[in-house]
């Protein structure tokens, strides 16, 4: 895949982002996603596919069977996509302090990365962050918008390796 | 001696203030009795041209609204004053502010002097003693710093009625707040305690977090996700310059406050997940780390002789307080009440430790002493944090959010004793205030 041709999926990976609530990308023009989802090597086939996050109990960073799964997925993605790096942000709900939070977020982030690491993806690739309570993508004050709010994003970013 | 001021101390803490009533001199003599404010006469200040008048009735609002604003006196609205002040040395005729029941009566004059500089003098009375209370005294700035003049005509007062250190001229540094829930801007601002002069130092485009301001007033620390990462900033208010001071690949560093040498910076920084306790020296960016544990260790703050630092950790399985010496080693548990507890802050007194608890699915602000002895919790809400302290220690500022879709952040203030729970306002939503020592 040409490197151009690599951008305009990433658009649309930027374009499916913002439906999907993630308003730091903002306002993004309509794309054709079903093409773009539809190439397996894309990061919009990663985030929707594959899927891009995995979910927290309250106050806890320890992932569940399901996060592994969604995480072994992630891993064999950027293991034949070795040409794109990740930034894993971890968030946090509403339900504690500020400066907790920002570190709480950060254990879910680092969990996410040693498991893929621990999977075989280069550490080298793979960042962490930690937005605490900053950013959820639920904005409700009830455990249902909570549950979707304790995560861990695997953003993929366009920049090639090495 | 030393036993009856620790005393006092003790008491100023803990009880309620009331008006003097016996023959002693009029003072807010804090006791453990029912809250009566002290009712106080506020006209407007003399002066010798038209537009003076205007400075003149706006220096006493600000005054009024100072000392009100405490909780500690009432004012006495003007329209109940029989007698006008129309000179600022004629006598005062008491009989007709005691007929209003006025005990202290605060008179003054404006004028601009041949440089330009605004002058206020005033003269504080003891109404039923029939005499004035110390000197009269005048204060002098710029014109536009008029409301300055006015808080340090109030902080005055306030001192000679309470015996205490004052806090209206006074900064707090915040962050100003807008756009909704998940997409929220912030901006670093910085007003007056009061919520007037608000000034912004910083854009949008980046996340800001919790200022803080160093011991003269001078500087500001705080975080900003400017670079992608959640990093540590030293902001310069004279020049506003900036610099990063934790540029180190691979890691967030947070939540900094300084050292009372103004010198050195207390702060968090996350390595591989987790997150320790750090202090650097300012000037050499030398650091040493204080805690090593696989735990959440932040949120750290300084005893005010710099000998002990107080901060939050969940070693024990959940948020608790500990404190541990300034040098790192040993760290001693302060919190043991049911619930979380953190952001604690020392108190500029060095008694009393404020901090946020989490507790039954609501949120508190309270105070404990430095043993975590005598814990009493200040308010609760939906979600109430990150306390900030009065120079003088009697007063917490913090932020309180709202609850659901459209959940707004603003300040609130509490008296230690936690009564006069009340909003400061600010013309945006308003998150983590710091409050600044007094102004010089």
């Amino acid at each position: 895949m040409t490197y151009a041709s690599k951008t305009i999926l990433f658009c649309a990976a930027l374009a499916l982002a913002g439906c999907g609530g993630a308003a730091r990308f903002g306002e993004a023009d309509a794309v054709n996603l079903n093409t773009a989802a539809s190439d397996p090597a894309s990061p919009a086939y990663f985030q929707q596919a594959v899927g891009d996050r995995v979910l927290f109990a309250v106050d806890q960073s320890t992932l569940s069977a399901q996060a592994r799964d969604t995480l072994d997925a992630q891993a064999e993605w950027l293991m034949s996509n070795s040409d794109y790096r990740a930034v894993i942000e971890g968030h946090a709900d509403e339900q504690g302090t500020r400066e907790y939070n920002l570190a709480l977020g950060a254990r879910r982030a680092n969990a996410v990365r040693e498991y893929l690491v621990s999977r075989g993806v280069a550490g080298s690739r793979l960042k962490t962050v930690s937005y605490g309570k900053e950013r959820p993508i639920e904005v409700c004050s009830d455990e249902s918008c909570y549950a979707k709010n304790r995560r861990a994003v695997t953003v993929i970013s366009v920049t090639p390796t090495g | 001696m030393t036993r009856i001021l620790t005393l006092l101390a003790a008491m100023c803490l803990w009880a309620a203030p009331v008006a003097a009533q016996d023959d002693g001199p009029l003072r807010i003599e804090i006791t453990e009795g029912v809250i009566e404010p002290l009712p106080i006469a506020v006209p407007d200040f003399v002066s010798d041209s038209a537009t003076g008048a205007q400075m003149g009735r706006d220096v006493a609002r600000v005054i009024a609204a100072d000392l009100s604003g405490t909780g500690l006196f009432r004012e006495i609205p003007q329209k109940a004053h029989i007698a006008r002040i129309t000179s600022f040395s004629s006598p005062v005729q008491f009989a007709d502010w005691k007929a209003i029941n006025a005990q202290a009566l605060v008179t003054g004059a404006v004028s601009v002097d041949d440089t330009g500089k605004l002058v206020a003098r005033f003269r504080l009375f003891d109404v039923f003693a029939g005499q004035e209370m110390g000197d009269g005294l005048q204060l002098s700035g710029t014109q536009s710093g008029w409301r300055r003049i006015a808080h340090k005509v109030a902080d005055e007062i306030y001192t000679r009625l309470t015996g205490e250190g004052a806090y209206f001229d006074s900064r707090v540094a915040f962050v100003a707040e807008s756009g909704p829930k998940n997409a929220r801007a912030k901006r670093l601002a910085i007003m007056d305690y009061d919520g007037a002069n608000v000034e912004y130092l910083s854009d949008s485009s980046s996340i800001v977090l919790a200022p803080r301001f160093s011991p003269d007033g001078d500087r500001i620390l705080y975080t900003s996700y400017k670079t992608g990462f959640p990093r540590i900033y030293l902001l310069d208010l004279a020049t506003m310059n900036r610099r990063a001071l934790e540029s180190q690949e691979g890691s967030m560093s947070f939540a900094p406050r300084f050292a009372p040498d103004g010198r050195h910076v207390v702060y968090s920084l996350t390595r591989g997940g987790n997150t320790d306790i750090y202090v650097m020296e300012i000037g050499t960016g030398d650091r040493r780390r204080l805690t090593r544990a696989p735990s959440i260790e932040t949120a750290p703050s300084f005893s005010p002789d710099g000998e002990r630092i107080v901060f939050e950790s969940d070693r024990s399985g959940s948020q608790q307080l500990y404190i541990m010496p300034t040098r790192g080693g040993e760290a001693t548990r302060i919190s043991f009440g049911q619930g979380r507890y953190g952001t604690p802050v020392w108190s500029p007194r060095g008694d009393l430790v404020a901090f946020t608890k989490q507790s039954k699915g609501r949120f508190h602000i309270g105070v404990m002493r430095t043993d975590g002895s005598e814990e009493r919790l200040l308010t609760a809400s939906f979600l109430d944090e990150g306390p900030t302290w009065s120079p003088n220690g009697r007063v917490i500022m913090f932020t309180r959010e709202t609850q659901g879709a459209s959940g707004q952040a603003s300040l609130y203030s509490v008296d230690i004793t936690g009564r006069n729970l009340k909003q400061v306002p600010t013309e945006t939503g308003a998150s983590d205030p710091a409050w600044s020592p007094l102004n010089d």
